[in-house]
């Protein structure tokens, strides 16, 4: 009950903020694409609160916004995991076999690719050539990228996770 | 500045970041503060090298000593060896997979010998966060020159007699472009740089944004000066922090340095550039959809005519080049036209960056005079494909591209050379795939990337790559039925025909290069349901060969479904019906015991 409160106010506390760095943004020309990355950037992804937030300060339609958000594979409509996995299927990874690691992740946390797992812990996606290809296949959890991958290494770099 | 005697240079590329060069670089900080060389020694951060897979990879200048594979406990000994005593480390320097031998300096290894490097001059060699680095080697006297010495018209002539052809696809000759954007009308015009990088296994134009910033933005006002223009937009993938941040330092020091803004270089030519945050869709890379991104709307192309040289961003008269391009542009100013078509083929002129990948012994980022041939740049560049597997394709222009079977190996590297044999130069990802990838799967891999990626904007492309992904699917399943082959060539040519921009009418070329070069092995799977690379997982199964099985019951243990059984020491067998076909016994059983049929 406290945790639910306190999300509560987390997420309440990310809308205001939100809504203050969209000030900047008022009646800009062409600003909706960046007023959403940093939208994005600040409450992990986009809810409809702030997509209607974002609308009423640039003026334009909700669906605009929204047909906006799903055009570009970069945003968000769900929350993301606390660690987020993205696996490169570039070419170089991908012939280096990256679609067995994927396979193997999804095995291993038993979601797909765009999920999150119950726990909120780790959502799962795919991404193009991360400028890693000399350790194709690669991955990368959060920040740090993990190359030279099989896909029997994958458990052990999730445990590290735990 | 200061002077050093001695500089070494820890590459921060995003290739060696990820294995780990940040704590290199510390250590080796720690490590000559604590040797009391601080003031002797210079640590700096350059961008990538080209071997990315060796990293981390440090040199020491003025040597050019190059140490690959460097590990933090290797630091003490290159210090006090190497800083302090003037001995090079032998072991740890890079060894010749063919020779073994070492050399002392990065520039007599094969990998770099055979290389031209323009666009890529300053990559790993200057700190890209540092202004002063690119200024001392020679970076913005082009500005200057432009500015001062030369008119409008002299640029353009300069750029277009250099024989510059685009680096993002489709190799307009750029001066030609500048001309029509110069000619048009209009107060206010724009120049745009196109840092989408939509190829999904390549990354030569983030190297050059991370390893050398400021190249794009004098390139960029250096355009501005030519056509008239005032301001200037990079539009840059968000997926690229270090790029982001690198630019955003080189803007905000040009800026300060009076290299940018209002009256640069003293003189009345004033010129700014933004950055836009590209969202990660494919199609944006395409110059009418990219700018509509810019203008904050939908990335949807558009048709051209017009074309953006005369109604651009907010339908102003604007030019878009790409990176790599632009990174040409300093150099053709300083030295010339003639000069720079002195390099590269008859019909193609200058160098190319090639991001090679795949299953190539020395993946990473090269610079080759055009006109070098396939078979150069794998075997003596890049070392020849590992494992002693055998060669099948090498795949260049991205998912507008195709595939080149081992018979055109002896073929040059040119635009036009490269469109006869059914692909494309592309942007310049370069993979290899050996005997193990199967045809059929890359053209399924291609397909299912434009297919998610088209915009949807036009039938042909939507609905008729659908289509034939459908029948690729069915065909790797199992399923294919005779005349898939004819159905698919069908699809393909109509396709590109009438699909409204670029992505639709090259998203067939993966699928014809492969008909066109591996017939048999889309026959293999529709007739005999079978594929000969063991990649299609409907068509093969995995079993143990008694005889060669020793029983050492590690495939066991790696099985994620428990689907190998055995006594130690005794043959073991796969339950087909657990087996979900990861490969991993495959990979690790160390005598060769298991087959994919
Ligand atoms: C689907 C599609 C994707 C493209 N992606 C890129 C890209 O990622 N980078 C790029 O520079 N050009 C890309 N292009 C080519 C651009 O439309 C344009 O021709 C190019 O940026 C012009 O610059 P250049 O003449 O310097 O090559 C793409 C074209 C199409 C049709
Ligand atoms: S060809 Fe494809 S990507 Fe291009 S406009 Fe048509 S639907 Fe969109
Ligand atoms: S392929 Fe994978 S699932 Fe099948 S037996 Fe081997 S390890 Fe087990
Ligand atoms: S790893 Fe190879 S040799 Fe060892 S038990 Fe498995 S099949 Fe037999
Ligand atoms: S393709 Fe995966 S890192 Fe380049
Ligand atoms: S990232 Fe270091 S060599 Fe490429």
């Amino acid at each position: 009950m406290a945790v639910a409160l306190n999300q509560q106010q987390e997420f309440t506390a990310k809308l205001k903020q939100i809504e203050e760095m969209l000030k900047k943004y008022k009646g800009q020309k062409g600003a909706l694409l960046q007023a959403l990355q940093e939208a994005q950037n600040i409450m992990g992804y986009l809810p409809i609160e702030v997509q209607e937030m974002v609308a009423e300060t640039l003026d334009i339609t909700l669906s605009e916004v929204y047909s906006t958000i799903t055009f570009y594979s970069f945003f968000s409509l769900k929350p993301k995991g606390k660690y987020q996995i993205r696996t490169c299927l570039g070419t170089a990874c991908y012939v280096r076999g990256a679609e067995k690691i994927l396979d193997r992740l999804k095995t291993e946390l038993g979601i797909e690719v765009g999920d999150t797992t119950d726990d909120g812990k780790f959502s799962l996606n795919a991404c193009r050539c991360i400028g890693a290809c000399g350790l194709a296949p690669a991955i990368i959890i959060n920040d740090e990228v993990y190359g030279r991958l099989t896909p029997d290494k994958i458990p052990d770099i999730l445990k590290k996770f735990e | 500045m200061e002077i050093y005697r001695a500089h070494v240079l820890v590459c921060k590329g995003t290739g060696c970041v990820a294995s780990g060069s940040e704590p290199i670089m510390e250590a080796f900080e720690k490590e000559i503060e604590k040797k009391g060389l601080s003031k002797e020694v210079k640590v700096v951060q350059t961008g990538c090298l080209g071997l990315c897979e060796l990293g981390p990879n440090v040199l020491i200048y003025p040597e050019g000593s190059y140490y690959c594979t460097v590990k933090a406990e290797d630091v003490p000994e290159i210090v006090e060896e190497h800083l302090l005593k003037g001995r090079i480390v032998e072991r740890l320097l890079y060894k010749e997979r063919d020779t073994k031998e070492r050399y002392r300096s990065l520039m007599d290894i094969d990998f770099y010998k055979r290389q031209k490097r323009i666009a890529l001059r300053h990559c790993g060699l200057i700190n890209p966060e540092i202004i002063e680095e690119y200024i001392a080697n020679d970076g913005y006297r082009a500005l200057a020159k432009a500015l001062t010495e030369m008119t409008p018209q002299q640029v353009i002539d300069e750029v277009k007699q250099s024989g510059l052809r685009g680096r993002g696809g489709g190799g307009f000759s750029t001066g030609t472009k500048w001309q029509f954007a110069a000619n048009a009308q209009g107060d206010i015009k724009y120049v745009v740089c196109n840092a989408d990088e939509g190829d999904p296994g390549a990354f030569m134009d983030r190297s050059i944004l991370e390893g050398d910033p400021h190249t794009v933005l004098e390139a960029m006002e250096i355009a501005g000066y030519a056509i008239g223009a005032s301001e200037g937009y990079i539009y840059v993938r968000a997926e690229y922090p270090i790029a982001v941040k690198r630019l955003e330092i080189a803007i905000e020091q040009a800026r300060n340095h009076g290299l940018l803004g209002k009256n640069i270089l003293g003189t009345d030519f004033s010129f700014d550039i933004f950055i836009r945050l590209g969202s990660g869709a494919f199609v944006c890379g395409e110059e009418t959809a990219l700018l509509a991104s810019v203008e904050g709307r939908r990335g949807e192309p558009r048709p051209r005519p017009p074309f953006p040289a005369n109604k651009g961003l907010w339908d102003k008269p604007t030019i878009i080049n790409n990176v790599e391009t632009y990174a040409n542009v300093p150099e053709i100013i300083l030295k010339g036209a003639e000069w720079f078509s002195s390099i590269g083929s008859e019909k193609s002129k200058g160098t190319k960056v090639f991001a090679v990948g795949g299953k190539i012994n020395h993946t990473g980022l090269i610079e080759i005079p055009m006109g070098t041939t396939l078979k150069e740049v794998i075997y003596d560049i890049c070392g020849g494909i590992p494992n002693n597997k055998k060669f099948k394709a090498v795949q260049t222009g991205g998912p507008s591209g195709g595939c080149l079977p081992a018979s055109l190996l002896d073929m040059p590297i040119e635009y036009d050379t490269l469109i006869q044999a059914g692909s494309m130069m592309g942007s310049g990802g370069m993979i290899v795939m050996d005997e193990d990838n199967c045809m059929v799967d890359i053209a399924k891999f291609f397909l299912t990337f434009t297919q998610e990626e088209s915009c949807g904007k036009c039938p042909p492309c939507r609905i008729g790559t659908k289509r034939m992904l459908e029948i690729l699917e069915r065909i790797s399943n199992g399923e294919g039925k005779e005349g898939d082959i004819e159905l698919l060539e069908n699809l393909a040519n109509s396709i590109k025909a009438s699909a409204l921009c670029g992505l639709g009418q090259t998203a067939p070329n993966p699928v014809l290069s492969t008909i066109r070069y591996f017939r048999d092995e889309y026959e293999a799977h529709i007739k005999d349901k079978k594929c000969p690379a063991g990649a299609c997982k409907a068509l093969v199964h995995y079993e143990i060969i008694a005889d060669k099985c020793k029983g050492c019951g590690m495939c066991l243990k790696v099985c994620p479904t428990q689907a190998i059984s055995g006594e130690r020491r005794q043959p073991h067998k796969i339950d087909a019906e657990k087996c979900i076909k990861c490969n991993s016994c495959f990979d690790r059983c160390p005598f060769g015991a298991i087959v994919k049929i």
